[in-house]
């Protein structure tokens, strides 16, 4: 596979729109891969938290917003907090999400009629809303 | 000593058992738990992108009207806290989302005239959110609470799970270490128990992914439930309703996918606590238990 | 004398010309009372642009040169070199300030900028009219260097000023010469061991005549200024006379307290009474109160001072004090590892098998506490797979330290490489983010240990390390491939950051030189004065100003010991005489200028009842000059007379 870098995708809207919701300066990144190292749902993910971060310095948004990746994160907060250049991938992410899920870019990961009856009466509330909030927008 | 106190939804419906430990054990120490008259939910996720104010709207409003009651707010949640304590800091940091917060409170007195004498000021961050862990630590004292100790548990091997939301981010939690934490410990050995050390401790339980994506969020519980076994564990001691769920009820589908898994019980810090006070069983509640605690804890003379 | 003042406009090419008018600048000047000659040039720093202002000062009979050209930092030596040549005191050339000062900040406002040149150079005219000829201050120099610091560095710097003629006080504040270095194994990238080069010059430094080594000793305080400081050294007590002693070993031998050896970094014992290693120079023990029987439990034991056959163990030995004299300090106080306990994510303190560089290189060590085989610190058992963390707390600035420790990369790899030899199926591996190897033969070292010792690279971080089942679990990651990697190693060695030694920031406060944000010491220069402090007498070698490697080192304190030696060449040492004098018939004696001098230049006359300078210490700072009340205290060629002309022609018009 072939990726086509021009200065164009580099300097892109989406990719300014990434760091302004994150809050984070992608090219702060050095590429280290210790969120990677560390994300404990990294198994189940197409492409790794540094790779995430790795194409959008390489200006492709799109494969970014299309990863699995966005979805699978569950926020534990380990990668922004193992990162040695204070980069959040964990917010990178939920910008990434947001940015699908505002825009309506794709059908939302998750929707309330798909919550399963024994989560609505087992699990506990607090599971439920992050659940939604995080993946439904 | 009267000290402010949130319960959060979950601690008022499912977790029940998890709330009712929590104020005996207080009131045992000489703390009331006063709940607040008026709460909401705290939105149950902190919002990671820059421009929420609607999403911290819940927990600042929370936090506006605890500051009618009382300078602190004490919560047992781990996401409660966590919430509660990041849109606190929010509105310290941030005076932008601070203004707009309080504009929508405002427009709440208006609607709302039972909430106004809560809501009748700007809400500046006045109110410092502590746990139920440094309450015992800083307020009570882990002294007093050693002095309190009706029951031994020296024969108890207690892993203590931190989880996610109590640690990180270190600069906005200030809860502890975030690689080699040492409150749980601290406490637990105040009570007496053997402390079982577990590398995982500090590791992922699947969290929210437990309702949109189950294997995924099992896999994260049970790397975390297996490696308590396997440093020799009677019993995991939580912060989190989502995490006793996670680690507790899904041990049903650890069993089915892994031959010979021996379950171990999962339960609240303050049951652990409430049983070490020597509190009347009714306000130690295991019915909610998938692996059953009791077994354990007869043969080690705790009940 | 009519003043006849030059004034040298420069263009600094468009720099200046392209802002300011300087063909209007030179011909208003040429109108102001006092100057003789105008002229403005391309460049006149240059060699024609020097020459210019030489024929003029002839050609005119020039009294004072007024250079408008840029900061006096650059060039205010260049220009009183060439007034001196053509017959001008260097004193009574001047800088006029036309480019940072007014060219660079007002561009775009042609007119203003050129009329403020105007007025700059005015206000210059003005002061050279009243300055004086000068010459500098000649100090007597004591031709003597203080080293402190006997790693290899200070070794080095002492030998190089040793040999070069001059008298060595040398001061290591450990019982022993040798440093970090005295530690290593074998060294990068020839693998030659490194007691095996470092023991020659350990004894060679004990032995010179001109080197006075003090062990076991440190600096207490300094006082006094370049060519002419006096130091206080403290000489710890060691509860032994270590001239005395033979250094036979009985009283170590019999010391029945055991305690962890520094030396091998806490993987063996050493006694309460001890030499640090069996090479040690001076080969002579020294006693540890902290841990001594004798001196916890009040005179119990006193094995050592029955056994010893000279009778030099001595309890009731006191700190000692010796001053000395020295005109050049060199400073080369080394590195300490950035400490295990902070990569709690590694379980760094907590985990035996997880371990330091340092210590690595001990067990690396033939003469090391397992002599020179590979064992768990655990078990004792030989690791069939080690893990090498490069970046410990480097490259980190979220939560350590921002920058590059420089060595790590090659140090691990040859511990890998190292450990490959002892042990032949045993598997390394080694984390790395860019595996950094710009020296002379480094590349190849690191290829060699890729290719030929099968040392296993994997690029990316480990982001946690604990233990299971007897192993060291190391989570990472190859970001090469985009997957988390797991690996179930015996023992994890981490490339620690390299940090200045934690004495030597004290040390640097009493020396009042300057340090960066991490405490290294801060060179002159970063590019053309990397071996000099910016205070003057003072100089850098090795590690203390930043990471560095063993050759790296040397260089550096050769630099330094050569820097002394240049300044050792005159018999005298040479001041600016730009300072401060007091006038004797309006001094009232207050003594005001005494309690505000900086440098303890400002002394009372008693005879007189008045101030005096002492001109060998005054720096011109300008302190006594503010604070006096009846205006006796002046600043050479910055007299309060001078001030006020410059000031009106600044506001004039």
């Amino acid at each position: 596979m072939r990726l086509r870098i021009t200065s164009e995708h580099i300097k892109g809207d989406i990719i300014k729109r990434v760091e302004d919701l994150s809050g984070q300066s992608l090219l702060e990144c050095y590429q280290c891969g210790k969120c990677s190292a560390g994300c404990p749902v990294v198994n189940e993910m197409d492409v790794i938290p540094s790779e995430v971060i790795r194409l959008l310095q390489l200006g492709q948004a799109d494969e970014a917003l299309d990863s699995k990746t966005i979805w699978i994160c569950a926020s534990c907060l380990q990668c922004a907090s193992k990162c040695p250049k204070g980069v959040e991938f964990s917010s990178i992410c939920d910008a990434l999400r947001q940015i699908v899920l505002r825009k309506r870019l794709s059908t939302p990961r998750m929707d309330a009629d798909e919550v399963s009856a024994i989560m609505v009466s087992d699990a506990p509330q607090m599971g439920v809303v992050g659940a939604l909030r995080k993946l439904n927008g | 000593m009267k000290i402010p106190y949130y319960p959060g939804c979950t601690l008022h419906e499912r977790a029940l058992d998890f709330d009712v430990s929590a104020r005996e054990c207080a009131k045992t120490l000489g703390v009331e738990l006063e709940e607040l008259p008026i709460w909401t939910c705290c939105g149950a996720v902190f919002p990671l992108v820059t421009d929420s104010v609607m999403e911290i709207l819940a927990p600042v409003r929370n936090l506006a009207y605890a500051s009618r009651e009382g300078d602190k707010l004490v919560t047992l949640c781990s996401f409660c806290y966590h919430v509660l304590k990041r849109a606190n800091r929010t509105i310290r940091t941030d005076p932008e989302k601070a203004e707009k917060a309080n504009l929508f409170l405002r427009a709440d007195t208006e609607a709302r005239e039972e909430i106004e004498s809560y809501t009748r000021e700007d809400y500046t961050g006045q109110v410092e959110v502590i746990h139920f862990l440094e309450m015992l630590r800083d307020l009570v004292g882990y002294e007093a609470v050693a002095k309190k100790v009706r029951r031994k548990l020296k024969d108890l091997r207690v892993a203590p799970y931190y989880g996610c939301m109590l640690l990180r981010p270190k600069k906005e939690m200030e809860f502890d270490d975030p690689e080699q934490p040492s409150i749980f410990e601290e406490f637990l050995e105040t009570l007496g128990c053997d402390v079982v050390d577990f590398p995982m401790k500090t590791e992922c339980c699947g969290g929210f992914q437990i309702v949109s994506d189950e294997d995924l969020a099992i896999a994260c519980s049970r790397n975390v439930v297996s490696s308590a076994i396997k440093r020799g564990a009677d019993v995991i001691v939580t912060t989190c309703p989502l995490c006793r769920y996670n680690l507790d009820k899904k041990q049903e589908e650890m069993a089915k996918e892994v031959r010979g898994f021996r379950k171990i019980p999962v339960i609240y810090f303050t049951q652990l606590l409430g049983i070490a006070l020597g509190i009347d069983g009714e306000h130690i509640d295991f019915t909610d238990n998938y692996v059953d605690p009791r077994p354990v804890l007869a043969e080690k003379s705790l009940l | 004398m009519e003043e006849r003042i030059g004034v040298f406009v420069c263009h600094c090419g468009s720099n200046i010309a392209g802002v300011v008018d300087v063909k209007r600048v030179a011909e208003e000047l040429g109108k102001y009372p006092g100057v003789a000659h105008s002229t403005d040039y391309t460049y006149m720093c240059s060699d024609p642009g020097q020459n210019l202002v030489k024929d003029a000062i002839k050609e005119h009979n020039l009294t004072g040169v007024i250079v408008a050209a840029c900061s006096p930092t650059l060039h205010e030596a260049t220009f009183r070199r060439a007034g001196r040549v053509a017959g001008v005191n260097p004193y009574q050339v001047e800088i006029a300030n036309i480019r940072e000062h007014c060219s660079w900040v007002h561009q775009g406002e042609k007119e203003a900028a050129t009329e403020k040149a105007i007025k700059i150079i005015k206000t210059m005219v003005e002061k050279a009219r009243l300055d004086e000829a000068l010459d500098p201050i000649s100090v007597p120099m004591t031709h003597k260097a203080l080293v402190v610091g006997a790693g290899i560095a200070g070794i080095q710097a002492a030998l190089d000023i040793a040999n070069a003629g001059h008298e060595v006080v040398l001061v290591e504040k450990s019982p022993s010469v040798g440093g970090h270095m005295a530690q290593l194994s074998e060294t990068f990238p020839t693998l030659d061991c490194s007691q095996c080069i470092m023991t020659p010059k350990m004894v060679e430094v004990s032995q010179h005549p001109r080197i006075n080594l003090m062990t076991y000793s440190e600096i207490d305080d300094v006082a006094g200024f370049v060519g002419n400081f006096k130091v206080k050294i403290r000489k710890k007590a060691a509860y032994v006379d270590r001239d005395a002693c033979t250094g036979c070993g009985v009283c170590v031998e019999k010391c029945p307290v055991k305690t962890e050896s520094e030396f091998d970094e806490g993987l063996a014992m050493r006694k309460a009474i001890y030499t640090p290693f069996p090479q040690a120079v001076p080969n002579k023990p020294v006693l540890d109160p902290e841990h001594c029987t004798y001196f916890l439990k009040d005179g119990k034991c006193g094995i050592c001072q029955k056994v010893c056959p000279v009778g030099c163990v001595d309890y009731e030995q006191k700190d000692e004090i010796i001053e000395e004299e020295v005109g050049a300090i060199v400073v080369a106080t080394g590195y300490d590892l950035y400490p295990i306990e902070n990569m709690g994510e590694y379980g760094g303190g907590k985990y035996a098998d997880v371990i330091t560089g340092l210590q690595f290189e001990r067990m690396l060590s033939a003469s090391g506490p397992t002599e020179g085989e590979v064992r768990r610190p655990s078990d004792g058992k030989e690791p069939k797979e080690i893990v090498f963390l490069t970046c410990c707390g480097s490259r980190d600035p979220e939560a350590h330290m921002p920058y590059c420790s420089k060595v790590c990369c090659m140090y691990l790899t040859k511990h890998a490489m190292l450990y490959k030899h002892k042990v032949h199926d045993g598997q390394a591996y080694v984390f790395y983010m860019d595996v950094r190897t710009a020296g002379k033969g480094y590349e190849e070292f690191y290829t060699r240990a890729a290719e030929e010792d099968d040392v296993l690279y994997i690029r990316g971080k480990v982001s946690k390390i604990y233990e299971e089942d007897g192993k060291v679990m190391v989570w990472g990651v190859d970001t090469l491939t985009g997957k988390k990697v797991e690996i179930a190693a015996d023992m994890a060695v981490l490339g620690l950051a390299t940090v200045p030694n934690v004495a030597a920031k004290k040390l640097a406060n009493k020396l009042k030189i300057h340090t960066d944000e991490w405490g290294f010491l801060a060179e002159a220069h970063p590019k053309l004065r990397p071996v000099e402090s910016l205070a003057p007498g003072f100089y850098l070698a090795g590690a203390a100003q930043g990471p560095k490697d063993i050759p790296e080192a040397v260089a550096q304190a050769s630099g330094a010991a050569s820097k002394v030696a240049h300044l050792f060449a005159e018999e005298e040492y040479h001041r600016e005489p730009i300072i401060a004098w007091i006038d004797e018939d309006t001094c009232a004696g207050c003594r005001v200028c005494i309690s505000v001098c900086p440098y303890d230049a400002a002394e009372f006359d008693e005879e007189n009842g008045i101030a005096k300078i002492q001109e060998a210490i005054c720096e011109g700072c300008g302190a006594c000059i503010a604070a006096c009340p009846s205006a006796s205290a002046q600043q050479r060629n910055l007299t309060d007379e001078q001030v006020y002309k410059m000031v009106s022609a600044a506001l004039e018009g």
